[in-house]
């Protein structure tokens, strides 16, 4: 079947296999940063937007993405550097494997709540799985990110 | 994985039901489940086209189109305002925010999952649910009886002068729950409350021979958690034993009952 | 200390290539013509292969190639697929494929095809027919049995460890100093107690991968997500039967590893392939394979005897550890020793200690290397029973610790009876007492709403390398402009060891970091590393990049005193310039400079490799303290705050030191609450997907706070030790304890969960 998918803004139609799912069609464009981490929905490494929302994209088809916009973390490059910054120094990307999965939800989170309290972020990023940094250096990275983001703000 | 031969994403749900007829095709929701079967099936049935993604509310009820994505139903106003905020507490748990973007409270509902918070929460409410050829049936005569291969629409919320409880036992946090309890007072009937993940599907239990009496004390709701615990059927599996989810019954059925003793409750 | 680079909180080299997600793992660089593998796996968890048809899966389409045990000599040498250096103490049991399947999940056949659709159809195409016999379960009634997990005659062991395949025994030890019965005799109290943990999986994020071509030279390129580049060369040479000169092993970044990629999981079958085909071929694993299919943590029963006085001296300590290795032996005969000679020697004035330990082989998942390797297990049982012994004497548990624990200084007969040189574990001590205010919080409070908070603690510690085995090796050259590039061995999985590596080298030369660039790991242009392993990076192959750095110091003076026609002996190098300047007379050279006269006309090689290897194996310690909240009713439990001091000698990065010991300390307490392993009767994994294998998430936690109390180790680069796996030990005793003052019930099994909480309430 044919789809047409506007990819990080670019627009692109494909013949795909009716029951491919989202990860392995963005993959197959050169989206190397979306992962699959399991095949239970439970790791959020694969999160990409879909029409600016946050998605498992290993739940879902790629045909349902037809004549809709799809993000990955390539589309994304300016702020993913921005706060991914803020990761690097606390040293909590470590293997980096669920970063870009982390690095994109948390942008939801930022553009969905401009101040979110820590229960807050910590609820909003269960669905991100992350096996080497304990969550604590992750969250230093992000309560000082947004400290950044509010002092930028001000000036 | 799912392996899917045909997809197809219909313009109406005249043509969703014809093609649903067909014992090898499927309609998908949120996919979420349903990708992990090993099955297959020869046409996948898709929805989204048909607008049904929206929640609206009137003064007399909610309107759930069955592609609402379970976040949706989370963060909307009026059914947090509704609720007293238990409908958040019942979805917020379900594996993260990217899942409850893609799951839908379609899927939900039409699955009739043991595991499933949604269908807890929802049979404490007021709701039906509208099929395409049967019509609008109450939720609880939906979950006992079998509606063949008819397509689900919509769901409603009738709004009651009421308020709600809702609390889940879980091993971890974002894990299925062990047991999930909703409750209820309605009007013109007695207490309710909902016990689902026993692990069988959500079960409602009114208090029909009036334990909590008047004044619900202490001592009344211990003794509806204990007509609680006799009367919930529960069952092993993975996640708790038949024995720890009648204890869980019992301790959730007292909070239950006392969250409406003195307005407040131990939420 | 004034330390340049080292001892700072520098941001790894690879970070920002990471954060955005850059396509730098093994499947983004996968050619894209590689056929696609998948395994066909046993269903049974003791079975023969009567027969098995694949003609029908041969002639599907888009199918290369099908294999089973036909295709492998049965009578041909096994191998082990531990990760360690030869001879390997891991018995060869295994082939590449066995007529024998020992547990579910044992592989059957290889299936390569062109796309992933072909090979899952031939997969349904291969007839098998299995002689199914009775599975061997309970590792209890392992040793002697009658069934037997390895019968063949040509299983073998090239290490005198104990094993004794008629008898399912992977290993037996047993080691003691002191008369430990008199030692028991004389105490006042002997509290005797049996532990269980089970086999915990790494749940790295990235799961196994390999992917192979066939090089210019026609030797097998093996490019894999794993730490040990030249064992897996071995491994697959022994496998394949094949020279070792002709593969190529490789690593590019790696999704986490923790001890999983110290043995060889998916290389195997690509190596097989790619040999047999000459086609480019990768297997990827999926969750459920790696999490059924791999090599976890060994399950382990302790017995612990432990004596003591009545005012808390703690007399003596007797283990006894039985470990289940299941199907094949992969670090079997090691692990177990850990679980006595890195837990033992926390207490320093024991009069006597006694160690034995049994590994036996079962009908389940092969157990392999996990974090704390065996340290952990033994830990949770020894630090429980001395929380018991605390209560059971009355006196508070940090007390007790502090009138026994090892200090600096002090021989250590059960840590194979090394001196303990650097050492601040009473400092840790006091340090997470003050941290989680013990005074106010031990040992119970009632927060209302049924709900309890109650502490608990425990201390760790762990080793930094294998002494007298491991080998780090490291090169550093002199590049075109003056700046230098480090060659390793070792694989960076995450942790950091590209940058800590990097910043020991900057340190030595004197330089900016960002003079260094890292190459690692690849058999054919690394100098030889045993591998990350055994918390051996920092320490051992640290050293070898210490010593490469200097000695490359004097080739780059040597160098600058030819140019400048002056005494090398003369001149010294501060890392920007070579100076001579005997009494005013000032001549000086830039590193520019000798470095483009390096590559004109010269011969002195601006290359120095260097390969280090240590006697000893100094420990790192830790203390950690759990709060935990527990609704009394419900039973549900979170650690709402975890303390944690870390004594790690010179921590070379502080920032990754830290998130080390967070990441750990996560894991431990995953262990301990939630991360359950259930077979059914048959052998079947119940937990085998992240569904139902719950490791914690971030909703799971509450605070975690890490201190660092620095010892200074002499024999460390820059007095550093490791710090990688003592990270994990901690949590499951301290929250134990924690557990049994909130209910006054003590659990010696993990994990320990909800529904046995409020059940005990009752």
């Amino acid at each position: 079947m044919t789809v047409t998918v506007e990819l990080n803004s670019r627009k692109i139609t494909r013949e795909i296999e009716p029951d491919m799912l989202l990860t392995d069609f963005v993959r197959a464009e050169g989206c190397y940063s979306v992962k699959r981490g399991c095949e239970t929905s439970n790791c959020g490494l694969c999160t990409v937007f879909l029409d600016d929302l946050p998605v498992l994209s290993c739940s879902v088809p790629a045909a349902r993405a037809d004549n809709r916009k799809v993000t990955t973390l390539e589309g994304l490059l300016e702020e993913a550097k921005e706060f991914g910054a803020f990761l690097a120094d606390e040293g909590a990307e470590q293997c980096g494997f669920c970063n870009p999965g982390f690095v994109m939800n948390a942008i939801a989170l930022f553009r969905e709540k401009a101040e979110p309290t820590e229960q807050e972020i910590r609820e909003y990023l269960a669905g991100n799985l992350c096996r080497c940094s304990g969550y604590e250096g992750q969250l230093r990275a992000i309560l000082k990110f947004l400290e950044w983001k509010k002092e930028r703000g001000q000036r | 994985m799912l392996k899917i031969k045909e997809y197809k994403k219909v313009k109406s749900l005249e043509e969703a039901w014809e093609l649903n007829q067909k014992r090898s095709s499927r309609l998908i929701g949120g996919m979420m489940w349903l990708k992990m079967s090993r099955g297959s099936c020869a046409m996948a049935i898709d929805l989204s086209g048909l607008g049904l993604d929206q929640i609206r509310e009137d003064p007399s009820q909610f309107e759930i189109g069955c592609m609402v994505p379970l976040r949706a139903i989370e963060q909307h106003q009026g059914l947090i305002a509704y609720t007293d905020g238990a409908i958040k507490e019942a979805l917020r748990h379900i594996v993260g925010v990217q899942f409850r973007n893609t799951a839908t409270v379609g899927g939900s509902i039409f699955g009739k999952y043991g595991f499933s918070d949604v269908l807890t929460m929802f049979l404490a409410m007021d709701t039906f649910v509208e099929l395409y050829r049967s019509g609008i049936v109450p939720l609880s005569e939906f979950v006992k009886n079998d509606y063949g291969r008819d397509v689900l629409v919509r769901i409603y919320v009738k709004k009651q002068p009421a308020r709600f409880f809702y609390q889940s036992v879980r091993n971890t946090q974002t894990d299925f729950p062990v047991l999930t309890c909703a409750a209820a007072f309605l009007p013109g009937q007695p207490f309710m409350a909902v016990f689902g993940a026993r692990p069988g599907r959500a079960v409602r239990l009114l208090d029909h021979n009036a334990i909590l009496g008047e004044q619900i004390t202490e001592e009344t709701a211990r003794e509806f958690a204990e007509f609680a615990a006799e009367r919930i059927r529960t069952g092993s599996n993975m996640r708790g034993s038949k024995e720890y989810r009648t204890h869980l019954v019992k301790v959730l059925a007292k909070r239950a009952a006392l969250f409406f003793a003195d307005g407040r409750g131990i939420l | 200390m004034n330390f340049q680079t080292v001892n700072k909180p520098i941001r790894k080299i690879d970070a920002m290539q990471l954060v955005t997600g850059q396509p730098v793992y093994t499947d983004d660089i996968a050619p894209k013509d590689c056929l696609i593998i998948k395994l066909l796996r046993s269903p049974y968890a003791n079975a023969w292969i009567r027969e098995i048809d694949t003609s029908r899966a041969k002639e599907s389409p888009g199918i290369l190639a099908v294999y089973t045990w036909e295709d492998v000599p049965q009578d041909g040498r096994r191998f082990t697929c531990a990760g360690q250096t030869y001879p390997e103490p891991s018995p060869y049991d295994r082939l590449l494929l066995d007529r024998h399947m020992r547990y579910v999940g044992d592989v059957a056949a290889i299936v390569a095809g062109e796309t992933e659709r072909a090979v899952d159809l031939a997969l349904k195409k291969i007839k098998v027919t299995y002689e199914v016999n009775e599975p061997l379960l309970d590792f209890r009634k392992a040793k002697d049995n009658k069934i037997l997990v390895h019968p063949e005659d040509n299983w073998e062991t090239l290490v005198p460890v104990g094993a004794d395949n008629l008898r399912n025994l992977c290993a037996h030890d047993e080691s003691a100093d002191g008369d430990i019965e008199k030692a028991l005799k004389e105490s006042d109290l002997v509290l005797d107690r049996v532990y269980h943990t089970k086999a915990c999986q790494q749940t790295m994020m990235e799961t196994f991968r390999t992917f192979c071509t066939i090089d210019t030279y026609g030797r097998l390129h093996v490019v894999s997500s794993t730490q040990i580049v030249f064992h897996c060369r071995r491994i697959l040479a022994n496998a394949l039967h094949i020279p070792k000169s002709m593969i190529r092993v490789a690593k590019p970044r790696i999704g986490g590893g923790f001890g999983a990629k110290q043995t060889v999981i998916s290389e195997l079958y690509p190596a097989f392939v790619t040999w047999k085909t000459k086609r480019p071929s990768k297997l990827i694993l999926s969750r459920e394979e790696s999490m059924t299919a791999s090599t976890p943590r060994h399950e382990m029963e302790m017995h612990v005897r432990i004596g003591a006085s009545k005012d808390g001296k703690i007399q003596g300590i007797d283990l006894y550890t039985l470990s289940n290795t299941g199907a094949y032996g992969e670090h079997g005969p090691t692990t177990v020793g850990l679980s006595g000679h890195k837990s033992i020697p926390l207490y320093g004035n024991t009069k006597a200690y006694r160690f034995v330990s049994d590994v036996v082989y079962t009908n389940v998942m092969s157990a392999g290397a996990y974090r704390g390797y065996g340290a952990t297990q033994g830990i949770f049982a020894v630090e429980s029973a001395v929380n018991e012994l605390a209560e059971m004497l009355q006196i508070d548990p940090i007390r007790l610790r502090g009138k026994n624990i090892v200090r600096q200084g002090q021989k250590m007969p059960a840590y194979y009876g090394m001196m303990n040189t650097s050492c601040a574990l009473d400092r840790c001590l006091a340090k997470v007492k003050e941290m989680i205010k013990w005074d106010e919080k031990y040992p119970v409070r009632f927060v209302g709403n049924n709900k309890v908070r109650s502490v608990g603690i425990s201390m760790a510690m762990q080793s930094s390398g294998i002494p007298g085995v491991d080998v780090g090796s490291a090169t550093l050259k002199v590049n075109d402009g003056g700046f230098y590039t480090l060659l390793i061995g070792a694989a960076d999985m995450g942790t950091g060891c590209d940058t800590i590596l990097a910043q020991i080298a900057a340190e030595t030369l004197e330089c900016p970091l960002e003079n260094i660039t890292v190459f690692g790991a690849d058999t054919d242009a690394s100098p030889y590393d045993s591998g990350s392993y055994a918390s051996s990076t920092t320490y051992v192959t640290g050293k070898a990049v210490e010593q490469c750095a200097k000695e490359l110091r004097g080739r780059i003076a040597a160098l600058g005193a030819k140019i400048l026609d002056v005494p090398a002996e003369a001149v010294s190098f501060d890392g920007r310039e070579v100076i001579f300047d005997p009494d005013g007379e000032h001549k000086s050279i830039s590193l520019q400079q000798i470095a483009a006269y390096s590559m004109d006309g010269n011969t002195i090689a601006l290359e120095v490799t260097k390969t280090n290897s240590s006697p000893f194996s100094p420990p790192p310690f830790m203390v950690g303290a759990a709060e935990v909240e527990i609704d009394l009713q419900t039973g549900e439990i979170k650690v709402i705050e975890f303390d944690a001091c870390v004594d790690c000698g010179t921590p070379v990065n502080t920032n990754l030191a830290r998130v080390q010991a967070e990441g750990g300390i996560v894991q431990g307490i995953g262990m301990a609450l939630t991360e359950n392993i259930t077979y059914n009767e048959n052998g079947t994994l119940y937990e085998n997907s992240l569904m139902q294998y719950k490791i914690p998430c971030r909703t799971d936690i509450g605070r975690i706070h890490v201190a660092f109390e620095n010892s200074y180790e002499e024999s460390g680069p820059f007095g550093a030790k490791s710090i990688g796996e003592v990270v994990i030990n901690t949590p499951p005793a301290a929250i134990a304890d924690a557990v049994f003052h909130a209910t006054g019930k003590r659990f010696y099994e993990l994990p320990i969960t909800p529904e046995q909480i409020a059940m005990s309430q009752i």
